[in-house]
């Protein structure tokens, strides 16, 4: 604007183009100066990033053992993910497992914040936010441990079981073929659940109290309230939730590694633990990078759909 | 508002049954820690003997004083370099906006989808290759790379709303790009710095899968991926894995603890943007 004051007395549109097509020195160097800020960042994020992501895809082609020579498959890696049992199994267990992830913690989350948000806004609804919030910030790993623990056979689960006179179906739970998934299923509850929450109630403080008011005074009830305001205006944090836990379903790895490792058989593998078994104990690595682009896809397939529906409405 | 008696109890019910859910797990490690070493209590009862000894005992096993002194390097390794570069190109992209700011942008937030598992094994490879695995380089360098579609979405969030007549008083004035960014625009970013900085801590010391397949060693690992390792040794005493476990998650309990609203708002944040 200042350059286009001074030189008023030339043609300010002709002078306008002139320096869109060749920008001056003084532009170009501050250019230049911007691009350098971004260098460390780009500099890590394509070594450490991109450039494994495309040699995954690369070694995703190969029958490679990780020492020997490689040997073109072409798409053989992927028909045999689609095609083995075991491989293709994972991939069912990821989607099994974004029910107890996910569903259940989104779904379970909106009502618990909406109870908050209604009956608990003083100290009370503070102390359970923080309380139910905790196992978000403890290690997936010990968090695994600690339910691998309370899931065995003496732990606490079938002691409350048989107290509540249930004793007939106490077992290990996750050495049962049938009930080693819904447990671990229970752990991922456990961990995202006040995550949900709390993310939940930030965005219903934001909503109108006014349109609480005035549906009550219209004498609605909890659930009329809650069909009818909450869910409709919280979309967009429905959506983040959805995200966040449905990738860590997707993507889950800690917390089976070390309560079943994959097992019993392969009841409870999803694709994070093949690709590490495959990669790093069987040497099957173009197996593994194929399921791993697989995976890559996956979660991209299911991320966009949630991001554009909640995206949109939140305009 | 006016809420229904009934309802407010049950509501509560509720609440206090979910807080139980949350809170009994840590109660039942925390009694199964203080039973002899090697036994099979059940998962609520309070020893006889309380054996505090245990804790002494999973201390020196998990080698703490070593991983506890790994896992800080590690973090104040990861931490402040993640902070700096990313800052550099959020500034760059949100507020210089440089050409093909949008394309770096794009491909930043790609990386956002990406399970570290997708890229695990090629990272493998290449830290044979360079000579950094089995190192603590070799958990370092690959996280801060994985934190830079996350932490330059976040930090370009904010320079892209900060007012422009700010960057352009500063350039009246003759101020450098540096000028601009490290006298005016760094000052002005604290809080979303210092929310990166809780996020990718917590993340740097719960990280497990990088330590698990980068790192043979457990003591140069960070504390997830120590606990990892320990438990594979004393998966069948089940007291002493117990006590080990409570003493890897004291210093988490703590911070969060100090910090609780800092790291719950951070958190939240941090999934709404990314």
């Amino acid at each position: 604007m200042v350059i286009l004051m001074m030189t008023s007395d030339k043609r300010p549109t002709a002078f306008v183009i002139s320096r869109r097509t060749s920008p001056s020195k003084k532009v170009r160097r501050e250019n230049f100066v911007g691009w350098l800020f971004t260098l460390p960042a780009l500099f890590m994020y394509a070594f450490f990033v991109l450039v494994p992501f495309l040699l995954t895809i690369l070694y995703s082609f190969f029958r490679w053992n990780g020492v020997g020579p490689m040997t073109w498959v072409g798409v053989k890696n992927y028909m045999s993910v689609l095609q083995v049992p075991n491989l293709v199994g994972t991939i069912f267990n990821a989607f099994w497992l974004v029910v107890w992830f996910s569903i259940i913690p989104v779904g379970l989350g909106l009502i618990v914040a909406s109870v908050i948000h209604r009956v608990a806004t003083g100290r009370f609804g503070a102390v359970a936010r923080t309380v139910l919030f905790l196992p978000q910030v403890i290690a997936l790993v010990a968090a695994g441990i600690i339910w691998g623990w309370l899931l065995a056979l003496p732990g606490l689960i079938n002691q409350i079981l048989k107290a509540v006179g249930l004793g007939v179906i106490t077992r290990a739970w996750l050495g049962d073929f049938h009930w080693a998934l819904p447990s671990v299923g229970i752990v991922g509850v456990w961990v995202l659940l006040g995550f949900c929450i709390v993310l939940l109630q930030t965005g219903m403080a934001k909503i109108d109290p006014s349109l609480y008011e005035s549906a009550r005074l219209d004498g609605a009830s909890w659930f009329q309230e809650f069909l009818a305001i909450t869910v409709p205006l919280l979309r967009h944090e429905i959506g983040v939730c959805l995200t966040v836990t449905v990738i860590a379903a997707l993507a889950a790895f800690d917390i089976i590694w070390v309560t079943t490792a994959g097992g019993p058989g392969n009841s409870t593998s999803v694709p994070g633990i093949q690709i590490y078994v495959l990669a790093f104990t069987q040497r099957a690595i173009g197996l593994a990078s194929a399921l791993a682009v697989m995976l890559m896809v996956l979660v991209v397939i299911v991320i966009l759909p949630i991001q554009w529906l909640t995206r949109e409405s939140a305009q | 508002m006016k809420v229904a008696r009934g309802e407010l109890w049950a509501g509560r019910a509720l609440l206090l049954a979910l807080m139980a859910f949350t809170i009994l797990p840590f109660i039942s490690i925390f009694m199964t820690a203080l039973h002899p070493s090697g036994t099979v209590p059940g998962g609520l009862e309070w020893p006889e003997n309380p054996q505090w000894i245990n804790f002494v005992t999973a201390f020196k096993m998990a080698e703490m004083p070593k991983l506890l002194a790994s896992s800080i390097f590690i973090v104040l390794s990861v931490v402040p370099a993640t902070l700096v570069i990313s800052t550099m190109a959020g500034f760059a992209i949100g507020l210089l906006r440089i050409p093909g700011s949008r394309v770096l942008l794009f491909s930043f937030v790609f990386g956002l989808t990406l399970p570290f598992q997708g890229i695990i094994i090629p990272i493998y490879f290449l830290e044979r290759a360079i000579g950094i695995y089995n190192t603590r380089v070799a958990i370092v360098l690959p996280l801060i790379a994985l934190y830079m579609p996350f932490a330059v979405f976040w930090m370009r969030a904010h320079f892209v709303n900060m007012p422009s007549e700010l960057s352009e008083a500063a350039r009246v004035d003759g101020a450098t790009t540096w000028d601009l960014f490290w006298r005016i625009h760094v000052p002005l970013a604290r809080a979303p710095v210092a929310s990166l900085g809780i996020l990718t801590s917590i993340w740097t010391w719960n990280q497990f899968l990088l330590c698990l397949v980068l790192v043979e060693d457990p003591t140069q690992r960070t504390m997830a991926g120590g606990l990892g390792a320990f438990q594979g040794h004393y998966a069948n005493n089940v007291p002493l894995l117990c006590a080990g476990t409570i003493l890897i998650l004291v210093p988490t309990l703590v911070v969060f603890m100090l910090f609780q609203r800092q790291i719950i708002m951070a958190l939240i944040q941090g999934a709404v943007k990314g």
